[in-house]
């Protein structure tokens, strides 16, 4: 009974398509929360004023309940020795380069998430526990998190990191641009402690002019250059110097947003389902045609 | 009748022979360091750190375990989607393979993510632009849909044949009836699955090779490109046909069967032409990139890239190309192996050799526990494929064609 067979495949057929777009409606919506607000705020990073005092790595860790000891230890500066790079323990450092221009004061360069405006990390996370928020902060979800640490593969600066220690609930471990602290008025605890006022905390257009300005008259203290600004479509925090970024470990990356390329291959595929759809259709119709070529044949026989 | 080619029956053997015993050690001493992993955590166990967050167990246990998984949706392509019943014997095998393979892929995933109780969170959080989100989700409903497939393999083995001990029989009727229900609205309903597992595969082989561009400069340019998703699909329908030939031949060495050489030689006379566009991708991409330049220097990416290219994909691809080398059992095998060793190496090129983060002390390489634990994994593997192959009808005996199996052979498809 060819005929009968047919309407029965036909009509499965649909009701799987129906059941796959059906789903297509609320998976377009779902994604973590990724807001680029034009009031977002950021962080502007004058490395040419820092004294690498490291009271900002302090300050972190007491804010964020992470073992700090006390403020006088970190007047310690043999651990400039080696360039260190934030973990579990810190979610800040603070590494130090030999002189720049016009200059014989060492560069200190304060190192953190840079709270991306296209984050590869909100992009990656399998699970959306990344999301970037209104005031600019990108920060984690434990609740979500599963430990795939697909985010740290995707961070263009290598930031996020893992609990390797535990066997148990291990944490991805970042700089949340003192979340809890900004929500309640507070300034983040590293711009708050800053002695010299290295770091200038407010809207990020307002430090992008800040910024060109300070460049703009002082241009032998300053290379012309600010970090950040269209770094992998610009961050929130900012950074400005008196010698070449490359030279102080920032790596070298181009002004398009990190996610860019995956995400429009990864909504090609899904275009909202209809390549998918399309191909079972094709393969369901060269299914049913050479089954019934093959009946023809013996019929024929 | 069309279907004389195929009997497939349990095949009688004795389990334990000497190599059986090896692999049970390499089980155990993979077994070890897993508990280690959950008892200690990921640090204790493995070389990963933040620099390198992925390593061994993603690029073999997972990117490649999917991609070696392949022939399962190749060969339900060829014997299912496009009738091509004289490849029905192989169907079988190939499947068993492919759930066996993704059920170790999902293993992996579980002893690789940091928090395994979290292992469900993708069912319910969605990320729509992750990669990773696609792939968890193909691969899950997947490896379901590789379950229900093989499902009929054990009604079949147990219809008129239920054999509950002791008081348990009283069920052994009913059980019995719910076995023929079953099986009835399967093979009504199978050809739903098959091409469902069609579908999915392109979706997650293809995806899998999204992951790694968000990884953007991180990722060596001999690998980084935006047609990555392309060349992993392109290679794993390659490497479908090659892998199903190796497992087939080992398979009969170790069982003591006569290798299908009538089937083998025609998979094996398909493969070259899907190595060639493989290869005319990759080459062309190479070329339109220019990337070519970074072949004249002398470094581990260069040489893996060219191991890669040069054993994986030319000399078997001239291989396969010869009548000699597709009658030849011997030939076929070491041009089948190639085939596979080079997909192989393209996972782990590009999951862990193209992956050069920016602040890395040292260059990764695996742990000796890692190390076990994937070793362990493919020993468990091997282990229950032949475990399954002596009790399941999987595999059909050569020269056996008599007894016609209507009933099993087009399931879904038929009548
Ligand atoms: S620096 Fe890395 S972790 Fe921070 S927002 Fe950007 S991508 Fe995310
Ligand atoms: S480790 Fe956690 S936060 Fe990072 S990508 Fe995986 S689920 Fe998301
Ligand atoms: S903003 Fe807060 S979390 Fe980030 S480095 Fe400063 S103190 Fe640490």
């Amino acid at each position: 009974m060819p005929g009968k067979s047919r309407r029965d495949f036909l009509k499965k057929s649909a009701i799987i398509g129906a059941g796959i777009t059906g789903l297509s409606t609320s998976t377009a919506k779902a994604g973590p929360k990724n807001i680029l607000s034009p009031d977002r705020m950021g962080v502007l990073v004058d490395t040419t004023v820092c004294v690498g005092c490291r009271n900002c790595e302090w300050a972190c860790k007491d804010a964020h309940n992470l073992p700090a000891g006390n403020l006088e230890s970190y007047e310690d500066r043999k651990v400039f020795e080696k360039k260190r790079r934030p973990d579990h323990t810190a979610l800040t450092v603070v590494n130090e380069y030999s002189p720049g221009k016009n200059s014989n004061m060492p560069v200190d360069v304060k190192v953190q998430c840079m709270h991306c405006d296209h984050p590869a990390c909100v992009s990656a996370c399998i699970v959306g526990a990344f999301s970037k928020q209104e005031n600019g902060s990108v920060i984690w979800d434990t609740d979500m998190c599963i430990g795939c640490r697909y985010c740290m593969v995707a961070c263009p600066f290598q930031v996020p990191a893992f609990e390797y220690h535990k066997a148990l609930h291990p944490d991805i471990m970042k700089c949340d641009f003192c979340f809890e602290r900004t929500k309640e008025g507070k300034l983040p605890a590293c711009v708050e402690i800053c002695p010299v006022e290295a770091l200038t905390y407010g809207p990020r257009t307002e430090l992008v002019r800040v910024a060109r300005e300070r460049i703009k008259k002082n241009p032998d203290r300053y290379i012309d250059h600010i970090f950040g600004e269209y770094e992998v479509g610009g961050t929130s925090w900012m950074y400005l110097a008196n010698k070449d970024f490359s030279e102080l470990d920032f790596p070298k990356l181009g002004d398009k947003p990190a996610p860019g390329v995956s995400e429009s291959i990864q909504h090609g595929i899904f275009a909202y389902f209809v390549p998918p759809v399309s191909l079972y259709a094709l393969l369901g119709g060269i299914m049913w045609i050479s089954k019934r070529r093959k009946e023809l044949e013996e019929e024929l026989k | 009748m069309a279907n004389q080619l195929h009997n497939p029956v349990p095949i009688k053997r004795k389990y334990f022979t000497p190599g059986v015993f090896v692999l049970i050690i390499l089980a155990l001493n993979g077994l070890v360091f897993l508990i280690g992993r959950f008892l200690f955590g990921i640090g204790a166990v493995t070389n990963l750190d933040n620099q390198y967050p992925w390593g061994l167990w993603i690029g073999v246990d997972v990117a490649a375990g999917v991609a070696l998984a392949a022939g399962g949706f190749t060969t339900a392509a060829l014997g299912h989607v496009m009738h091509k019943e004289e490849y029905h014997a192989i169907v079988r095998p190939a499947l068993l393979t492919a759930m066996l393979g993704y059920t170790f892929v999902a293993m992996g995933v579980f002893v690789d993510i940091g928090r395994w109780y979290y292992i469900w969170h993708p069912l319910i959080m969605w990320n729509g632009n992750s990669a990773l989100f696609e792939v968890g989700i193909c691969v899950m409903i997947y490896l379901t849909v590789l379950y229900i497939e093989f499902l009929p393999i054990v009604t079949e083995r147990f219809i008129g044949r239920v054999n509950l001990p002791g008081f348990l029989s009283i069920l052994n009727k009913p059980v019995d009836k719910f076995l023929r229900v079953l099986d009835k609205g399967l093979s009504k309903t199978m050809f739903i699955f098959i091409i469902a597992g069609v579908v999915l595969s392109t979706l997650h082989q293809s995806s899998l090779g999204t992951l790694m561009i968000i990884a953007g400069p991180k990722m060596h340019p001999l690998w980084q490109t935006p047609v990555l998703p392309l060349l992993f699909l392109l290679s794993a329908i390659a490497v479908g046909f090659p892998m199903v030939i190796f497992e087939s031949l080992i398979a009969s060495r170790s069982l003591g069967l006569k290798p299908e050489m009538h089937i083998l030689t025609r998979l094996g006379s398909m493969i070259a032409p899907l190595l060639g566009i493989y290869l005319a991708f990759k080459i062309g991409d190479m070329f339109i990139r220019e990337t070519f330049v970074y072949l004249t220097e002398f470094n581990t990416a260069s040489v893996m890239f060219t191991i890669e290219l040069l054993f994986g994909v030319i000399i078997p691809l001239r291989m396969f190309l010869s009548p000699k080398v597709l009658k030849s059992p011997l030939l076929l095998f070491i041009a089948s192996t190639l085939v596979v060793l080079g997909v192989l190496i393209n996972r782990i090129n590009n999951f862990i050799v193209a992956y050069t983060p920016p602040y890395a002390e040292k260059t990764y390489f695996p742990s000796f526990g890692e190390i076990s634990v994937t070793v362990g994994f493919v020993a468990m593997l091997v282990l229950a494929y032949r475990f399954i192959v002596m009790n399941f009808p999987v595999i059909s005996l050569p020269g056996k064609h008599s007894a016609p199996q209507a009933k099993y052979t087009i399931r879904g498809v038929g009548k």
